[in-house]
């Protein structure tokens, strides 16, 4: 897994609530056998007309934001689908870090599993990074995760918190099933006296 | 104090507890299905990995598969690629598979306790949200992302960290009418589609305990729709009497034995859960969803709400969205929504159970002329025990499309979906946009009322429905 330690970026502000990975991902894009190449489809119906051309009104048909690698957005994002597709497709887009007033916990987990780092902040904090960033489509953030600070070139400098263990396997890269196969004298003594009928 | 279900779980699964790290948990039960799980074979081969106890996991296909004509090669190469994939996976693997030819095919929610595989007290996870459904038996079940079933083939185990607890208490009688699945649409409607985030839910009380085995999977299915990490009810005498005599539970005095250990599985009456919700089941009525999401709910006798009304101005605007999206206005009856499509299946609703209440209703009638309807049972066991009752006949004659079993139109892998701007009463999970289909229109109902809004044409209170 790639590291994650410091990151500088252009910040995309997707002002919606319970955003679902249906629509994250639709399921009709879910067929591939690859981890790669989801990219493409991310937020497809929200990106294109019924005929299929471009929504002009969706924020990622907005040149002006193209390069953003921080997602922004509002709460119980990820919801539904625990389909992986949806964190590969946002990775895939460049978007490796989101920041939301709360996560889906399966959507969560799936983060961390490919090195992406899923940032909670207060709604309050979060109404303001998306309104400097609608006012101003090159607003980016700095998120420093080694330190748990976010910071704009502005006033902004906020706290956030991220669980130990993950922080750590995200700073080191680490392989989560590496680790846990360097405890299978554990595993074999559990297994030894648990009996599954 | 005492401990939750829950707890007494948790607890006695945990391989290594280190301060530092989330819990090591050890899991008895592994579900896989083609759509989730060829990358992570992929990962066990780029790395050399075995699978390590293959006898605990089990795999089927559901998502993608068709629902008619299955003697012919799939049409959609990419979905052909992924099953075979997976019929690859299990082969190389060693894995116990019941593919889509075979007997026991089905929606994995449905064969795990149909087989007998879910049981009380396992811990189960698989590579889908809606694994919660197998909590109904007083399992610790819930759903992972790939990397995570990965994680499981390789160690059968997974880090998690602990969750909190939340008891859900239904009390009273449930009304005439009022089915489980209009208890988790009122739960979600009541608490909101993140009302459980971080949280494992506990059902309890007087209307859960006299639910079915069927009724308590549909509640426990859609806790997920409530942002629950999983849901469960205690097992008690209708866990066992569903679960004698399937194929993989144990037999004879085995049986009995498991019966005494399985007793244990309940939460102490010291116990105490982090939140506590109680509804009283006389307050619920049918529920119909309206909007894109299943916490926007109405009851079968109020009008489409006007967002204006809502509290916070992000629900507001959510609700205008959804509306415009819905193609709705407020204060339109729910009575009066007009109607194209009606589908009964899914892992909420499509055992022999739903299949049996529905045929009840449509029994004698017709599929309204402006109406096209199928039921998709959720597994071959279901199919053949509900042709052997003779309740396909009773669904064909009233003119529903009775197709084999798979996920189909709950979300649309398959070749069942809604075409743009179609509407669609289902007794599915799910009402996000585009979930039945790209632009498809979906209302979320209890299997009796999708059934009597095929007859009628819009939506019909079941209360009033002429076969009572
Ligand atoms: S029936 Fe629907 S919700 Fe259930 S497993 Fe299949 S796709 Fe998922």
């Amino acid at each position: 897994m790639e590291k994650y330690n410091k990151t500088n970026g252009k910040v995309l502000p997707l002002d919606r609530a319970n955003v679902d990975t249906d629509q994250i991902i639709p399921a009709k894009y879910l067929k591939r056998v690859e981890r790669t190449g989801f990219g493409q489809y991310l937020f497809d119906a929200w990106r294109k007309l019924p005929d299929g051309t471009p929504n002009p009104e969706f924020i990622l048909n907005d040149d002006r934001y193209n390069g953003a690698t921080i997602l922004v957005a509002g709460p119980n994002f990820g919801s539904g689908s625990s389909r992986e597709h949806a964190p590969w497709a946002l990775n895939d887009y460049g978007f490796r870090t989101i920041i939301a007033p709360s996560f889906a916990d399966i959507f969560r987990n799936n983060c961390f599993q490919n090195g992406m780092l899923p940032i909670v902040l207060d709604q309050a904090i979060i109404d303001k990074i998306i309104e400097k960033s609608s006012k101003n489509p090159d607003y980016s953030l700095t998120v420093d995760l080694e330190s748990g600070v976010i910071s704009d070139s502005e006033e902004l400098t906020i706290e956030f918190t991220i669980d130990s263990f993950k922080k750590h396997c995200l700073l080191e890269g680490l392989d989560d099933i590496g680790l846990t196969l360097s405890e299978e004298s554990m595993i074999k003594n559990f297994e030894s006296r648990h009996v599954i009928s | 104090m005492g401990k939750t279900l829950f707890d007494k779980i948790w607890d006695e699964h945990v391989v290594v507890q280190d301060i530092d790290k989330p819990s090591l948990l050890y899991i008895d039960l592994h579900l896989i299905h083609e759509v989730t799980s060829p990358q992570a074979f992929d990962g066990l081969r780029d790395t050399n990995r075995k699978v390590r106890r293959p006898e605990l996991t089990i795999a089927t296909v559901d998502h993608n598969v068709p629902t008619k004509d299955r003697h012919l090669p799939i049409a959609d190469q990419i979905s052909r690629t992924q099953i075979e994939y997976l019929d690859r996976n299990v082969k190389e693997f060693g894995i116990t598979y019941y593919g889509m030819n075979s007997a026991g095919q089905g929606i994995v929610h449905v064969i795990g306790p149909e087989q007998g595989y879910t049981q009380p007290g396992k811990t189960i996870v698989c590579g889908d949200s809606h694994t919660s459904t197998h909590g109904a038996f007083g399992a610790l079940a819930f759903g992972i992302g790939t990397s995570e079933v990965e994680h499981v083939l390789a160690t059968q185990c997974l880090r998690q960290s602990k969750p909190k607890t939340m008891e859900v208490r239904v009390d009273g009688t449930l009304p005439f009418g009022v089915t489980a699945k209009d208890i988790i649409l009122g739960v979600i409607g009541q608490i909101g589609v993140d009302g459980a985030v971080g949280h494992v839910i506990e059902y309890t009380g007087e209307a859960i305990r006299s639910l079915s085995m069927e009724g308590r999977m549909t509640v426990c299915n859609m806790s997920i729709e409530a942002g629950g990490r999983a849901g469960m009810i205690a097992p008690d005498e209708t866990t066992y009497e569903y679960l004698k005599g399937r194929p993989h539970c144990p037999k004879g005095r085995n049986f009995d034995k498991a019966i005494e250990k399985w007793d244990q599985y309940k939460s102490d009456p010291d116990a105490e859960y982090d939140k506590v919700v109680i509804i009283n089941a006389e307050d619920l009525a049918p529920f119909v969803t309206w909007g894109t999401n299943p916490g926007m709910v109405a009851k079968i006798t109020d009008s489409v709400p006007n967002p204006d009304s809502f509290e916070l101005e992000s629900q507001q605007l959510a609700g205008q969205k959804a509306l415009e999206y819905m193609q709705l206005n407020a204060g339109t009856p729910i009575t009066d929504i007009p109607l194209d499509r009606v589908f009964i299946g899914s892992c909420t609703n499509s055992r022999i159970e739903d299949l049996r209440a529905a045929a009840e209703v449509v029994k004698g009638y017709k599929v309204s002329e402006t109406v096209n309807a199928m039921v998709v049972p959720g597994s071959f066991k279901v199919k053949e025990k509900a042709e052997k009752e003779g309740l396909d006949r009773i669904f064909k004659e009233s003119g529903f499309e009775w197709r084999d079993a798979g996920c189909s139109m709950c979300l649309g892998m398959n070749p069942d979906i809604l075409s743009p701007g179609e509407r669609c009463a289902s007794t599915s999970n799910r009402n996000f946009e585009g979930r039945q289909g790209p632009g498809g229109l979906t209302h979320l109902v209890s299997p009796q009322m999708a059934a009597a809004a095929a007859i009628q044409g819009t939506f019909v209170d079941i209360r009033d429905w002429s076969f009572r």
